[in-house]
């Protein structure tokens, strides 16, 4: 047993994927997760913020809440605040005109987040009255979570550092977002995203470098088929593929979890963009590789660290300012990103330049991908 | 007009010369061979011809046509199994043959192509199922789709086992009835004897002998010998009264027969002779011979009993 246990671990090592599912992998995880979820506070989660408050006796209450908020809890936090609190995440308050709606506009900006000081706000803070601000958030939205606890943080501190008198700011909850209120909603442009990305990359690294070792592309360079033709009716297939996963998700999380989902024809653009993006890559990447093996180490390297930053299983908000602007240099961020816009926020303007953006790299991948394809080799 | 014409082709791999200077001709209707050891160069040669490696020198014409340049022209006419012929995994026969009729934009039964290279019988086994044998045969099938007038087989039996061969073989005689010309590497002996009209022998890039097996065995071959058991008596006494070549080996005398007199005079002498003298045998140079004697130790042989 113990030769045994020699030369399969000799083996396992010496073969590249067992080097980097056995040796590298683990590590690579760890610094995502760690980096995601342990290292830095996230970056600062956009509250947006309407101030209707008309005043009383000259003082505007409800600027200096905001003010005293906004010391607090924003980039630049308060030393001494810090001394005596610990603050584990920070804030960035965004003023919103009178004139706007505010429900409107944290969709039209695809937040979820937003607070609403009313009109008498002074008039009752400085009567000794209870009054409340609104909190817009979704309680299934992590920000939210985020922003809630702040925000109830704060108004007791606000509360009790009050002048004289009995001070009751309290917190009405409102939903801003209406009809995605479940987690897995959240979830659903994430799981999309991963589809679309894990099914054809994998796929194409493995045939882009195993056809050319089996000389099965030797074999079609014989025939009058050309090498656009048979990478297009591989990324028709993803597309097709895609979409029947995209239905199944569907189902399963509306029948077994509730969820809501809105079909439109949003979803339908990115569910073609996609694939034709991820294919287009995984090709590309099976074809710079000498060997099926080297081929699927790089794309395991491409792939993973892709799935875990984009946004797919957390949102990219709740995640430290390097790894957000990581994100946003990955494809899939816009995938997802685009997704959500079209699916939770029903936001189509941001949702086009996504859609726009990948369409870019897609066909430029796609240019490289049947550039670097060759039938022949010599 | 010659279906190919190659004219001091050559290719190199860094300092490794693979096809050096090598020069022949194919008539339309024949069926040839280059036969020799591997790495003499026969594969890169024919890869050359089909269109799928670029020559570094000298020149190819098939049908006229430059391979490399003109390689989509060339493979509407062409049909070619590479050596090692490997398919996807999941297709069957019979979708295999669809496919490629789609490809060729061309109407095909797949019975009937799979009739001529009997497989019938496999026509709906997945590809990765199928026997070498079975494998080979659809590639066979497959060349043949888009009924070309011109066949290259690289290697088309390596790895079967004899009955499957003989298969092959009858496939390939077919095509030649058929009127298609055909041109095909190996380093069987017995498969370039039994197939080819003319065959060229490689070693390290070059062609050693070119022609028909009788043209090779005659020029390169040491002719006829008549090989005798019996001792230095007769061998004395051949060697005194008769001009013939002797020679003596191990229990035995040789006699070279250069023609019908030389055999006639021999036998005449032995008798003659009063020696003692046991088996005669006659024998002449084989391709095999000629093959192992031009190309050394590295030449594969199946050795029959002496």
């Amino acid at each position: 047993m113990a030769a045994e246990l020699r030369v399969y671990a000799r083996s396992n090592l010496r073969s590249r994927e067992g080097f980097f599912f056995t040796l590298i992998f683990p590590i690579i995880l760890v610094l995502l997760f760690g980096a995601i979820f342990g290292g830095g506070s996230s970056g600062p989660v956009t509250v947006y913020v309407q101030n209707h408050d008309s005043g009383f006796q000259g003082v505007n209450v409800g600027s200096l809440f905001i003010m005293a908020l906004n010391q607090t809890y924003a980039e630049s936090v308060n030393s001494t605040y810090t001394a005596t609190h610990s603050v584990t995440a920070a804030i960035r308050l965004v003023s919103v005109p009178l004139d706007q709606n505010l429900t409107q506009y944290l969709s039209s900006h695809s937040a979820t987040d937003g607070i609403s000081i009313p009109a008498d706000f002074s008039q009752a803070y400085l009567s000794d009255r209870p009054v409340n601000v609104t909190l817009y958030g979704n309680p299934a939205s992590t920000t939210s979570a985020i922003v809630s606890g702040i925000t109830r943080e704060f108004i007791n501190h606000f509360n009790s550092v009050g002048a004289t008198g009995v001070h009751s700011v309290g917190v009405a909850s409102a939903v801003a977002v209406s009809s995605s209120y479940k987690y897995i909603d959240f979830l659903i442009p994430g799981l999309i995203g991963f589809s679309a990305l894990t099914s054809p990359m994998f796929a194409m690294v493995n045939i882009s470098s195993t056809y050319r070792r089996d000389k099965v592309f030797k074999l079609l360079s014989l025939t009058p088929l050309t090498k656009t033709e048979w990478l297009l009716a591989k990324i028709i297939w993803y597309i097709g593929t895609t979409v029947v996963s995209f239905l199944l998700m569907s189902l399963v999380g509306i029948y077994v979890y509730g969820a809501h989902i809105a079909f439109n024809w949003g979803i339908a653009m990115f569910l073609v963009v996609g694939p034709f993006f991820f294919v287009s890559l995984g090709m590309l990447v099976g074809t710079i590789s000498n060997s099926p093996e080297s081929a699927a180490v790089v794309g395991n390297l491409v792939t993973f660290p892709m799935m875990f930053l984009s946004g797919t299983f957390f949102p990219v908000q709740a995640m430290p300012m390097y790894l957000q602007t990581i994100a946003h240099v990955l494809p899939l961020y816009y995938l997802i990103d685009g997704l959500t816009n079209v699916m939770i926020y029903g936001n189509f303007a941001p949702a086009y330049f996504d859609v726009g953006l990948l369409l870019v790299i897609s066909v430029i991948t796609f240019a490289l991908a049947v550039r670097f394809f060759r039938w022949r080799e010599d | 007009m010659p279906a190919i014409v190659v004219e001091g082709l050559e290719k190199s791999y860094g300092s490794l010369r693979a096809v050096d200077k090598v020069s022949f001709s194919v008539q339309e209707g024949e069926v040839f061979s280059l036969l020799g050891p591997n790495g003499a160069g026969k594969t890169t040669t024919i890869e050359i011809l089909e269109g799928l490696r670029q020559a570094d020198g000298g020149t190819a014409k098939v049908l006229d046509m430059d391979p490399w340049t003109r390689g989509y022209d060339l493979h509407q006419k062409i049909g070619v199994i590479p050596q090692g012929f490997k398919f996807l995994d999941y297709p069957t026969p019979r979708e295999a043959i669809g496919y490629y009729g789609a490809l060729f934009n061309r109407k095909v039964d797949p019975d009937e192509m799979l009739r001529r290279v009997i497989l019938e019988d496999a026509a709906n086994i997945w590809f990765q199922n199928l026997s070498g044998g079975q494998k080979q045969k659809l590639g066979m099938a497959l060349s043949l789709v888009n009924d070309p007038e011109l066949v290259f087989l690289d290697e088309p039996t390596t790895g079967l086992d004899p009955q499957a061969r003989r298969a092959v073989w009858e496939v390939i005689r077919k095509l030649k009835d058929e009127g298609r010309t055909v041109m095909l590497t190996t380093h069987y002996l017995e498969e370039a004897e039994e197939l080819a009209d003319r065959v060229a022998i490689m070693n390290h890039g070059k062609i050693v002998a070119m022609g028909t097996t009788e043209q090779i065995e005659s020029r390169y071959g040491s002719g006829q010998r008549m090989i005798v058991k019996a001792g230095d008596a007769l061998l004395k006494f051949l060697k005194e009264n008769t001009r013939l070549e002797v020679a003596s080996g191990r229990g035995t005398v040789t006699i070279v027969l250069r023609d019908k007199e030389d055999a006639m005079v021999a036998l005449g002498a032995i008798e003659e002779s009063g020696a003692e003298w046991g088996d005669l045998t006659v024998r002449k140079d084989s391709l095999e011979d000629v093959f192992l004697r031009l190309v050394g130790e590295e030449g594969k042989t199946e050795k029959e009993g002496e």
